[in-house]
């Protein structure tokens, strides 16, 4: 029996449909990733995993009980929000230790763990700031250890990462993973972001208008996408004679393709370059080892493994 | 040019300094002259009628009653107008534009209006209410409304509250919703939620609501001179008799001043407080 499971869970506001019904069990301990560009339905999802949002139809068990019957304020589930909501009149350590004051948690035990929590998440030194006095990433790591202190079974993630700027994105995402794998909570995140989730996740749910496209890991949904949806979405594809083929895995040969360069746009560690064939405009993306490449307006043939 | 910003501003600079300062300079030197029933107004220099308002106990008395009445008024509107704007805020779309306007509306009613309003409704024997609820037999006497200070103090409170309520609702638009749900995913009740996360939250609206309502309140006119009339004063509607009645117009004008700089006093004090408390959490 999986750990949470969501059994036809379908949320209707009017006449448009967010979610229709969506099937997916998580097993404990895992990270699990709803993915979608937006309105395809994964923060509705969220939130009825949360409890903010009451399912038309189906159900959602954790560990074979119903959680629909369960309170909102009685589910026990951690939650990162898009905007951290963090609460702006409390300092760090009051922020972290509400959780724990509703669960009447005794102060002296209360002190220890949220003291432990802040270090795990890097923030030891920042107990008596306000939310306003720090930046973007701190506050992130505020509203994670404010989820984590509570010991959720589960940890819900809306878009935690989408405020912060490309380069502290990456790295969150690399201490988020980190912070994932050392207390094991079994975790949903929701994103448009495809990197990230294909980054953080064990498994990612691809979705789009409401449906799951695609369940599976990240290199099992991009190197065999089950839709053309899901193969757009989680990078670019070329169709070429019929065929998908992802842009980094065509190289230049002597003999294939033939074709011309028409655009090339060099981007640091790699080049991206369009090509004009008989088979219509090809992308491809070659690695910068330092050794010359075609230029622009220069014929070249193209190549790549048959699948 | 390093003075055309208040070569610009100098327009606007005369029109408040004609309007605004020589009339109230000219009332602070009124109240420095002196007053005969049969000589006038002497423009002479004299602390007298500023030793009449200090040591008379009927001023002190009645400058009590202006700031209890104030108080009472501010902490009524805070009770009644900080709930109000909580639940107008959580209503649907319809609903919500419907109860603001009926929130509202009155302020677009005279405050005379209003206030007889409440006379009709209470004013001694032939009050409808009055009539009604000695009829039916659940008070023997008429309820003391007319020239009480519980009648200011009600009449009051209902003209002030749409001040509240607005200030309220400014606060409590600036709220992520999103903060109400973090409580709640971690275990606060409802009760919790209001307590601790919304009220500290609007705690600067509500003040500012109150110094709004208690300025308002300490130098309203109209209400206090219908409901209290001439057997319950207050500040102004002493400075009023003394300046229309009486015709000691050094007097009033000390009366006035005095209503000024304490209204002031207490409302830049009471600012500067709600800044500094706040300027961390809120910046």
């Amino acid at each position: 029996m999986s750990f949470l499971s969501l059994e036809g869970l379908s949320k209707r506001f009017g006449t448009h449909t967010a979610v229709d019904g969506l099937t997916l069990s998580v097993e404990k301990g895992e990270f699990v990733s709803l993915l979608g560009p937006s309105g395809c339905g994964k923060t509705t999802t969220l939130q009825m995993i949360a409890g903010f949002v009451e399912p038309s139809g189906g159900a959602i068990r954790l560990e074979g009980r119903d959680l629909l019957a369960v309170k909102p304020a009685k589910r026990g589930l951690g939650i990162v929000f898009q905007s951290y909501a963090l609460f702006p009149h409390m300092t760090v350590v009051e922020n972290v230790a509400f959780g724990l004051e509703m669960q009447g948690v005794a102060a002296a035990e209360r002190t220890r763990r949220v003291g432990e929590t802040l270090e795990l998440v890097g923030l030891g030194a920042f107990t008596g700031r306000y939310p306003r006095q720090m930046s973007g990433g701190q506050q992130q790591r505020v509203a994670l250890a404010r989820a984590l202190v509570i010991r959720p079974q589960i940890l819900l993630l809306d878009e935690p990462l989408s405020n912060l700027d490309a380069k502290l994105r990456e790295e969150m995402q690399i201490e988020l993973r980190q912070i994932q794998r050392t207390v094991g909570t079994t975790t949903i995140l929701v994103t448009h972001d495809q990197a990230e989730a294909m980054a953080l996740s064990d498994r990612v749910v691809v979705m789009n208008h409401g449906r799951a496209e695609q369940i599976g890991p990240p290199h099992e949904a991009y190197e065999r996408p089950a839709t053309p949806f899901v193969a757009n979405f989680l990078g670019r594809t070329n169709l070429v004679n019929g065929t998908t083929v992802r842009p980094e895995k065509i190289w230049f040969a002597t003999s294939g393709l033939a074709g011309k360069v028409r655009t090339r746009i060099f981007q640091g560690n790699h080049w991206l370059y369009q090509v004009e064939t008989a088979g219509g405009l090809v992308t491809v993306i070659r690695q910068n080892t330092g050794e010359a490449m075609p230029g622009e307006g220069e014929a070249v043939h193209l190549a790549w493994a048959a699948t | 040019m390093k003075s055309t910003p208040y070569l610009l501003s100098l327009p606007a600079l005369l029109l408040f300094g004609a309007i605004v300062i020589i009339p109230l300079v000219m009332t602070v030197l009124l109240s420095f002259h002196d007053w005969g029933q049969y000589k006038g107004i002497e423009p002479v220099f004299t602390l007298k009628n500023w030793r009449e308002v200090f040591t008379d106990s009927y001023f002190l008395e009645m400058f009590w009653r202006t700031f209890r009445i104030a108080f009472f008024v501010t902490l009524f509107a805070a009770l009644l107008g900080a709930p109000e704007a909580y639940i107008l805020n959580r209503m649907k779309s319809p609903w919500r534009g419907l109860f603001l306007l009926v929130i509202l509306g009155p302020l677009l009613i005279s405050v005379v209006a209003r206030t007889l309003g409440w006379a009709l409704l209470f004013g001694g024997n032939s009050g409808l209410i009055n009539k009604a609820l000695v009829s039916m037999g659940v008070i023997s006497a008429p309820l003391p409304f007319m020239f009480t200070e519980t009648g200011v103090i009600v009449a009051l409170t209902h003209v002030l509250m749409p001040y509240m309520v607005l200030a309220v609702w400014a606060a409590l638009q600036r709220l992520d919703p999103q903060v109400e749900n973090a409580a709640v995913a971690l275990g606060a009740s409802p009760f919790t939620v209001v307590r601790r996360i919304v009220l500290p939250q609007v705690m600067p609206g509500i003040l500012s609501g109150a110094i709004i309502v208690f300025a308002l309140a300490a130098s309203a006119f109209a209400t206090p001179a219908i409901i209290g009339g001439r057997r319950l004063k207050v500040a102004s509607t002493l400075a009023y008799d003394e300046f229309l009645n009486t015709l000691n117009w050094p007097l009033g004008a000390a009366v006035a001043v005095l209503l000024l700089v304490a209204l002031v006093a207490i409302v830049v004090g009471a600012s500067r407080l709600v800044e500094r408390r706040y300027a961390q959490v809120f910046g």
